[in-house]
């Protein structure tokens, strides 16, 4: 069983916002889902067999960047070619 | 010849998020033809949002490997469809701007989450558009709007710039009105591209045969088990027997594994997607940030704000089940029980040549239907064992039910996409003689 | 005593000195160019865009995994450690977790106690993130300004184990894992922020703490040095040490604890879905090593005659011991021992006092400064004054004079013994020097000394010691 205080938790974690009202019936269908999930609890087995590519790589090779209006286009804000973030001090 | 295309559709069912009114095509084997593209694959230049707040806006500076590759052939690119936010849902109702309806019955849900690709094919805009599967994403709509939809074998087709979801279960692939188109869409956009380190080089060189004479098909028990409505099953095994006559013989088989499949799909896919869908934090791209405001509490206003309520949820899971002191007992236990049910498979495919059985336990939902999300979830039971073992599955319509549509599954061994083209290409011209 | 006992153990990152990023193909050479304009949709993390791994990092990590005697693992994978923070593209760094390239190496270093092995953990590949410009003010708004450039330039990590035991031990081993990367190619120590490093210090007995953010050489003992008089201190007053992260602030030579929510992560690592494993242990036979630095001091002992201590300067940087063998090449028997004094003991000094890199000074100049001192041409201060022009007109983008330029421009050839003008000049000091001369007939000792240095002031050092020292007798005598 998890708490709300532990979906507000793993929502921090995620840096996911809730709403107050949301934190009730989220923990409820979070403990439904995981309650299905102890299903993997039965799985047997451990060692997982490898399968596919190995040493899948590129030669160092430059490519073209893209050109800086395309980069800062999408930004929100920018600043003398810098894109603008949240305060991090 | 090269030309330009109008494209001004009457879009009643809400099939598409964005509509290109003219297009420029090239020359090629799909020269002219309007092809719709799903919104979670980049397009240069075009909006692409994933049907989400967060990416309302977002212009790709660069196209994806099979837009490149369907514009390369000579498509006209018509327009970007609707889905679930991000391909999380099973109904195209959790795209943040509006349901898509089902062309069959616009009170029913056309499926999802590529849902707006195939009713704009099932309505007739277009003759083929491109999906996304994750856990049956391009089966699950192609059932119940009754088109065709192919997802091909892990690696066969190029991911990049498709926006991740879950990176190890999901293909791009085709969505058509015949076999032959689904063939057609999937020869152009198969094969290796160096820029996804997953993609395999096995291109697609194949016209589809009817001729089925002497193939082996398994059928699982757990297909027609409880969760599966008795009717659609019946016209399942009606449609088995189709290919009984037309030559192929049919052996019972059962998957143990697929008792914990769906967990195992739920606990990998939202693992992934909490990381895949971290970036979205509105400095580069989508609604600002509140630059004013310390990192973590921006971020997650603009994350509360612009991810729907599916999408959160999902992230929650999949950061709960990647979580100190759970990750053994969700993500790494869920790796354990995925390779079981590839296991699982690949002996059972040993002895056959193709496993068969209905797409989808129901016929579509009505509008509205599904409210909790578990349900919901469990929908997914017979699509997501092809996801997690890598192997190709194909959708061909195969009947009624209730006056809806009714998909046909065929599953097949790693790289032979080939055959399971070839048994739906078998079926449906039997079906349409 | 044990109570004293240091126990340092770093984690060094550097980066690789490919041409283009770890997982696409931007240019790593950024440095001079503005912001963001060396990023694509991969290193930028726009939607839909997808990894692909750069061999040549893997190749040149291989290299450092041999040169550390490491075992490379049969199979290794990249993982996802997933954070936030606006530097971070993807909201996760794509870096090796559970399965690294390389375990269990060992690095050989001059300690305090003599030769010391320090072993190596792991040695892992991961991407650099971008870089943050934090900008406004309490007042009017703070905020942060987000260059990509660097975000996906490769970087190697080197743990080791605590095997170090006081803070200039830890400089050592910097310096010589520094010389082992640049000798093997892979990395350039003087490209700015090209390594970091995260440092754990402890008290034998106590907790210990994580230093983060040191950019610099000098800062990790710098570091070191202040958290052990800290931690010492707060033992001395039997108060608890905690076990905490703390940041290096550089500027003032002080650690600064990081505030606890800082230290409460869960990266919630997890394999990284859109690359696949790597088995590249065979890869290790086809790797042939270079000479590296401990081989090269020992050959420089013999085949230069260099001293042990000349020998471990010059070999402990690569660029400086690529500078000595080519200033000496021309001429090795004769330029040598003049050349391993000069280099090590002069040269370095004048280059750090003007923060000048080597690369700047041409090896055939110096030879040119070197073959006039060992001549005789010059006296060895006037050696000094003619590399410190040449120094200085490299840094001001002067044209550049030869050493034999120089001397002829300011007149530093040596005087000899028929000098006319160094005669005058000693005349004329005995002249001025009343004093001085009396204190000489007198008999004190020094009073020579001081009129020789009166004539090495009028002729800015040029005069030959000995042949002055000659005159001043023969000029003073002829006075008697």
């Amino acid at each position: 069983m998890v708490t709300e205080n532990d979906v507000e938790h793993i929502a921090d974690l995620a840096d996911i916002g809730m709403e107050p009202g949301e934190l009730a019936p989220f923990t409820q269908q979070f403990n439904a889902i995981l309650g299905y999930f102890d299903i993997l609890d039965t799985v047997k087995g451990g060692d997982i067999p490898p399968h596919g590519q190995v040493n899948v790589m590129r030669e160092d090779v430059v490519a073209p960047a893209l050109p800086v209006e395309d980069v800062l286009r999408n930004a929100p804000a920018s600043e003398d070619g810098f894109i603008k973030g949240p305060r991090v001090m | 010849m090269a030309g330009t295309l109008t494209f001004s559709p009457d879009d009643r069912f809400h099939a598409f998020l964005t509509t290109c009114r003219k297009t420029e095509y090239g020359d090629g084997p799909l020269c002219g033809i309007p092809v719709a593209v799903k919104d979670n694959i980049s397009t240069k230049g075009i909006e692409t949002t994933c049907a989400s707040k967060i990416l309302k806006g977002y212009i790709p500076p660069y196209d994806a490997h099979v837009v490149q590759l369907v514009r390369g052939a000579g498509a006209a690119v018509v327009g970007k469809t609707n889905m679930d936010e991000f391909g999380m849902g099973t109904t195209t109702e959790n795209s943040a701007f509006g349901p898509t309806l089902n062309p069959w019955d616009d009170g029913r849900v056309p499926g999802g989450s590529s849902g707006g690709s195939a009713a704009a094919v099932a309505s007739g805009m277009v003759p083929m558009a491109l999906g996304t599967d994750t856990g049956g994403s391009i089966r699950c709509p192609a059932a119940f709007c009754g088109i065709v939809g192919l997802k091909p074998t892990y690696g066969r087709v190029s991911r990049y710039g498709l926006i991740a979801y879950a990176n190890s279960l999901e293909q791009i692939g085709p969505m058509a009105d015949s076999v032959a188109n689904v063939s057609k869409l999937f020869s152009v956009i198969a094969g290796h591209d160096p820029r996804d380190s997953t993609s395999c080089a096995r291109p697609y060189a194949h016209e589809p045969s009817a001729d089925i004479q002497g193939l082996k098909i398994g059928i699982p028990n757990e297909y027609f088990g409880t969760g599966v409505d008795p009717s659609v099953a019946d016209v399942v095994r009606k449609a088995i027997r189709r290919l009984e006559e037309l030559g192929a013989t049919t052996v019972p088989c059962s998957i143990p594994s697929m008792e914990y499949a769906l967990a195992a799909y739920y606990v990998t896919c939202t693992s992934e997607a909490s990381s895949n869908l971290a970036r979205f934090d509105g400095i580069r791209y989508g609604p600002a940030a509140d630059s004013k405001k310390a990192w973590h509490e921006a971020y997650r206003e603009v994350r509360k704000a612009g991810f729907g309520p599916e999408v959160r949820r999902r992230i929650l899971l999949g950061t709960f089940a990647l979580s100190s002191g759970y990750y053994g007992k969700y993500y790494a236990k869920a790796q354990v029980a995925r390779a079981n049910v590839r296991a699982d498979f690949l002996r059972i495919l040993e002895s056959v040549d193709v496993i068969v059985g209905p797409t989808m336990p129901t016929i579509a939902f009505r509008l509205a239907e599904k409210s909790d999300p578990l349900s919901m979830y469990l929908s997914d039971i017979l699509t997501v064992p092809a996801n997690l073992a890598g192997i190709p599955a194909i959708s061909v319509p195969c009947g009624k039910s209730d006056g809806m549509p009714v998909g046909l599954q065929i599953m097949g061994r790693h790289f032979e996409d080939e055959r399971v083209i070839d048994v739906a290409y078998a079926y449906e011209q039997a079906v349409s003689a | 005593m044990s109570g004293d006992q240091v126990i340092v153990g770093l984690e060094v990152h550097c980066q690789l000195d490919t041409k283009s990023k770890l997982f696409c193909g931007c240019s790593t050479d950024y440095r001079s160019d503005g912001p963001n304009t060396h990023v694509c949709e991969v290193c930028l993390g726009l939607p839909g865009s997808m990894p692909v791994l750069n061999k040549k990092a893997i190749e040149y990590a291989m290299r450092v995994a041999k040169a550390l005697s490491c075992e490379v693992l049969e199979e290794s994978e990249f993982s996802r450690k997933n954070y936030f923070y606006p530097d971070l593209d993807k909201a996760y760094q794509i870096t090796q977790y559970d399965k690294p390239l390389a375990e269990k190496g060992v690095l050989e270093i001059e300690g305090d106690g003599g030769t010391k092995k320090v072993r190596i953990t792991r040695i892992h590949v991961e991407e650099d993130p971008g870089r943050l410009v934090h900008m406004g003010n309490a007042e009017r708004g703070r905020y942060s300004l987000v260059d990509y450039n660097r975000a996906g330039i490769p970087l190697i990590e080197i743990v080791t184990e605590p095997d170090m035991r006081s803070p200039k031990e830890a400089r050592k081993f910097l310096n010589k894992l520094r010389a082992t990367l640049e000798y093997l190619g892979v990395f350039d120590s003087e490209k700015e922020g090209s390594l970091r490093v995260d440092a754990n210090i402890s008290i034998k007995g106590s907790e210990r703490v994580e230093v983060k953010n040191i950019t610099s050489y000098k800062g990790v003992e710098k570091a070191l040095t202040f958290e052990v008089t800290r931690q010492k201190n707060l033992i001395r007053r039997g108060q608890p040490i905690e076990r905490e992260t703390r940041h290096f602030l550089e500027a003032r030579g002080i650690t600064q604890s990081a505030r606890s929510k800082e230290q409460e992560h869960d990266y919630r690592y997890f394999p990284e879905p859109d690359l696949r494993p790597l088995q590249v242990r065979s890869w290790l036979t086809g790797i042939v090593l270079p000479e590296l630095p401990d081989a090269r001091r020992e050959r420089f002992v013999q085949q230069y005659g260099c001293s042990e201590n000349h020998a471990r300067t010059l070999t402990g940087e690569l660029r400086l011991a690529n500078f000595f063998e080519q200033v000496v090449a021309p001429d090795p028997a004769g330029l040598s021992a003049v050349a391993a004094t000069w280099v090590a003991d002069t040269l370095i000094g004048e280059l750090n006092y003007r923060s000048m890199s080597i690369d700047r000074l041409k090896p055939a100049a110096f030879t040119g400064v070197l073959r006039l001192l060992k001549t005789g041409e010059i006296t060895d201060k006037s050696g000094i004054e003619v590399l410190r022009i040449m120094l200085d007109q490299r840094l001001k983008g002067e044209a550049c004079e030869t050493a034999e330029e120089i001397v002829a421009r300011l007149h530093l050839a040596k005087t000899s013994g028929d000098d006319e003008a160094l005669r005058a000049a000693v005349r004329e000091a005995i002249g001025q020097n009343k004093k001085a001369v009396a204190d000489y007939r007198a008999g004190k000792a020094g009073a020579s000394n001081f009129i020789v240095g009166q004539v090495m002031k009028m002729t800015r050092g040029r005069a030959d010691p000995g042949e002055l020292n000659r005159l001043i007798a023969e000029e003073l005598q002829k006075g008697g």
